[in-house]
């Protein structure tokens, strides 16, 4: 494999394309024709991908030619939105880049969401698609559709490749391009005739991106105001986004948030970023955060904010949230400094780089003086003990709460846990503690329903030694339970908990609160229809049911157990549970309910 | 809110025009006026872009156009420190010495004159070639085009100089050169 070489961002354009046509010639006469479709799987053999999730058909039937006999493992996926969140799965939880490949026209379309999900969440995944016959373009052909052109606004890049000479740069473009800065999506659509055609095989040696240009290291300056801010506040919290963990910043933040002292919370993104265990940790803000994390947002005079965009989820109604704080925004990507709040000091580049710079910059700040953080801590540890998380058993029938949390406890934090998109995934992230990043993936921007299972599937995948679980719901299992056929058949044994409330619970939630329980098209019967326990068997897995409280452990502990084969099990729970705390949309995070109709007794808070 | 003017350098490749308008019509961004053509670079095309909003905004516009791969460099063309210009195309309904005198007034060159229609040409400032419309209206104006703004830096400093220099890249030849390696992108 080839390493050595240069390449370019940035203007360095001139020079860098003359060398790199004088290269490429050079290479090119010593290397032999090869398909473009033959280029295409050594280029992503050169990228180094090791498991693509996939589909085939017309328009990317040349490549599967030798993807049959590439050392890459393809797995043959049964909806190519399974494709796409497994690929966001394994990317998620290894940190490399995901792969995914479809056919043109309803292959690439059935990408569409998982590329939307992708890009909200800043994960780099690459997809390939195969597009008709490069002459046959804008002709309304058989399977056409315009996926560069559906996918602009939803990746971070893509290309179309009529060229099979170009199809090795496009690779080698688009692994950097999703990988680096902020990551996210890729595209690379290639017209049919460019698989077929005869070119010639040469990894680029020099890569020419004269409009992408990443700023690691943020500047000096910036630094020293952020530390004197730092060490100038009396109420700082770090607000923790999911860049920490895409930045592999975990140990760093840990060292950060110990020198300062301050408060820590954690985006859903962000869940495993900083050791639910860890004293400083205040959980998770927003819709459905803790009373102390929103609180402490809500209270600060410093929002140390690091990889985080706050989102209209955290920040409630944005004019109302933490008004009286100044703002570190630390970010790699520049585009969200000032997007929805002001900063007062931008901090842009890699999020290691700036904690690490960070680090002395603070150490000369505190040898001057220290700021004295007891009150503050006085007020929010108050808040975190009065106000924890918790739920009631029902009189009838089981907690979901409960179950989840089992599954946590036993399961345990090395474990991965996937979640779909409703109450379960709320609980999921408040229930479970989590210890480490990468062990929490969910869909935290697009809110995918569906996401769960081939999430789950891809991080198996890249995690094989790992327990797998995906915490689900049951109307987002009714989404995409088809994978768990890729599952049984690849021998990927994931297991599935569908906290099944027979509703569109979240949904449901909603109308409680806001629309006089009108239930309005939430009921799904899903306790009658499908048998999931059925389901599971025909599919290869194994199903389990739990309907009682007492059979929480054993049947999670059996589920434990099994490693051969994908394991479902029917958790039967009770369909009125409600997410609490709760800032209703669009209100004020001052509003914050910890039940119905009842707010926290600020009364007895001095804030 | 207000007018502004951004020089956008673009790679030229298929599909960037499509990049930036999807960019614009998903954020929200009011665009006033557009005009892309070839620069001295063959590789490498301009955009001038007039976009109405709070000057605020400004900074989130070139930062999100700079998220775009295809986008080589971004600046504001502020009206005092550049030239900005439009043509105007214009036929009138009416002849006469009237309306020769307007032109002449606003250095219009009258590009075809028959008995019913005089077809006006004027490059020029945006309010310029406002004024020379209202003073063209009671003529009958029978059909006008107008091309969007494309705007140029005063003095001797050029964009790709800018571009650059904003790069620290004080010799041009460096670049942002690194080892290419499969761990790259695989970490
Ligand atoms: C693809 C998609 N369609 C619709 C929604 C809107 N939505 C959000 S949560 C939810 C209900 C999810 O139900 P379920 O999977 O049973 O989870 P629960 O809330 O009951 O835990 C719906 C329909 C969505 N987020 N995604």
């Amino acid at each position: 494999m080839e390493t050595e070489g240069f390449f370019v961002d940035g203007p360095g354009i001139f020079r860098a394309e003359l060398e790199r046509t004088r290269r490429e010639r050079q290479a090119r006469e010593l290397s032999e024709k090869v398909t473009g479709a033959q280029s295409l799987v050594n280029s992503l053999e050169h990228a180094g991908v090791d498991v693509m999730f996939g589909i085939p058909g017309g328009a990317i039937l040349p490549a599967y030619d030798p993807i049959f006999d590439s050392k890459i493992r393809h797995i043959l996926v049964r909806h190519e939105q399974g494709a796409g969140h497994a690929a966001t799965g394994y990317a998620q939880a290894t940190g490399r880049v995901g792969v995914c490949i479809a056919t043109s026209g309803p292959g690439a379309t059935n990408l569409v969401t998982p590329l939307a999900d992708a890009q909200m969440d800043s994960v780099p995944i690459v997809a390939i698609t195969g597009q008709v016959p490069g002459p046959a373009i804008g002709t309304d052909a058989f399977q056409e559709a315009d996926i560069r052109g559906i996918t602009m606004p939803i990746t971070k890049h893509n290309y179309l490749i009529t060229d099979p000479d170009q199809i090795p740069a496009a690779i080698s473009e688009a692994f950097h391009i999703a990988s680096t800065g902020r990551p996210g999506p890729v595209l690379v659509d290639i017209a049919k005739d460019a698989l077929q055609k005869m070119t010639t095989f040469t990894w680029p040696k020099q890569r020419v991106l004269a409009g992408y240009r990443l700023q690691l290291d943020p500047e000096a300056s910036a630094i020293n105001d952020a530390a004197r801010l730092i060490a100038e506040s009396k109420k700082p919290v770090f607000y923790v986004g999911g860049g920490v963990i895409k930045a592999n910043a975990s140990k760093e933040l840990f060292r950060l948030a110990e020198l300062v002292g301050a408060p820590v919370v954690t985006t859903l993104m962000a869940r495993g970023a900083f050791p639910d265990s860890h004293p400083l940790h205040l959980g998770m803000p927003g819709m459905h955060g803790t009373v102390a994390a929103v609180t402490a947002l809500q209270k600060a005079d410093l929002l140390i904010t690091l990889g985080a965009r706050f989102d209209d989820r955290v920040t409630g109604k944005l004019s109302t949230f933490a008004v009286n704080a100044k703002v570190i925004h630390a970010d790699i990507d520049p585009a969200e400094i000032g997007k929805n709040r002001f900063a007062d000091v931008a901090l842009i580049g890699d999020l290691k780089r700036t904690m690490v710079a960070l680090v002395p910059a603070l150490e000369r700040e505190f040898a001057k003086s220290r700021p004295d953080l007891a009150s503050w801590w006085k007020q929010m540890g108050g808040l975190r003990s009065t106000y924890p998380l918790g739920y009631d058993h029902p009189a009838e029938g089981l907690s979901p709460q409960y179950v989840i949390e089992r599954i946590g406890a036993i399961s345990g934090p090395d474990s991965i846990y996937c979640a779909g998109v409703g109450q379960h995934q709320m609980w999921a992230s408040q229930f479970i503690k989590y210890e480490k990043p990468r062990t929490w993936l969910n869909s935290g921007g697009l809110g995918t329903m569906g996401y769960a299972v081939p999430a789950a599937m891809g991080a198996k995948v890249g995690a094989p030694d790992t327990p797998v679980w995906a915490i689900d719901g049951d109307g987002c299992f009714q989404m995409t339970n088809q994978e768990l056929v890729t599952c049984a058949i690849n021998k990927i044994p994931i297991k599935v908990a569908v906290i099944n409330n027979e509703s569109l619970g979240m949904v449901r939630q909603w109308q409680t609160l806001f629309y006089a329980s009108r239930y309005s098209n939430t009921d799904l019967h899903s306790k009658r229809i499908p048998d999931f326990v059925k389901l599971a068997d025909a599919m290869g897995c194994v199903g389990l049911r739990c309907e009682s409280r007492d059979d929480v452990d054993a049947t999670i502990n059996k589920a434990m157990e099994i490693n051969d084969a994908p394991v479902v099990i029917d958790f039967s729970v009770h369909r009125d549970a409600m997410v609490w705390p709760m800032v209703a949309a669009g209100t004020s995070n001052d509003d914050i309910m910890i039940a119905r109709e009842l707010a926290p007794d600020w009364g007895s808070q001095e804030l | 809110m207000a007018l502004h003017t951004l020089a956008v350098l673009v790679e030229n490749s298929p599909g960037v025009l499509a990049r930036v308008a999807s960019l614009f019509s998903r954020r929200g961004y009011n665009i006033d006026s557009l005009a892309v053509g070839p620069t001295e670079d063959p590789k490498i095309s301009r955009m001038t872009i007039v976009l109405n909003l709070e000057g605020h905004a400004l900074d989130q516009v070139s930062a999100q156009l700079f998220k775009l791969i295809n986008v080589i460099g971004i600046q504001e063309m502020k009206p005092s420190e550049s030239y900005e210009r439009e043509l105007l195309l214009v036929k009138v309904g009416s002849n006469g010495a009237a309306l020769d005198e307007v032109a002449k007034r606003y250095g219009a060159k009258v590009v075809e004159k028959s008995e019913n229609s005089v077809v006006v040409e004027l490059v020029a400032e945006s309010d310029v070639i406002s004024a020379l419309l209202s003073d063209l209206k009671p003529f009958g104006v029978k059909e006008l085009v107008q091309s969007g703004a494309i705007a140029l830096e005063k003095g001797v400093k050029t964009l790709t100089d800018r571009v650059r220099d904003e790069q620290g890249l004080s010799n041009p030849e460096e670049g942002n050169i690194g080892e290419s390696s499969t761990a790259d992108y695989q970490n």
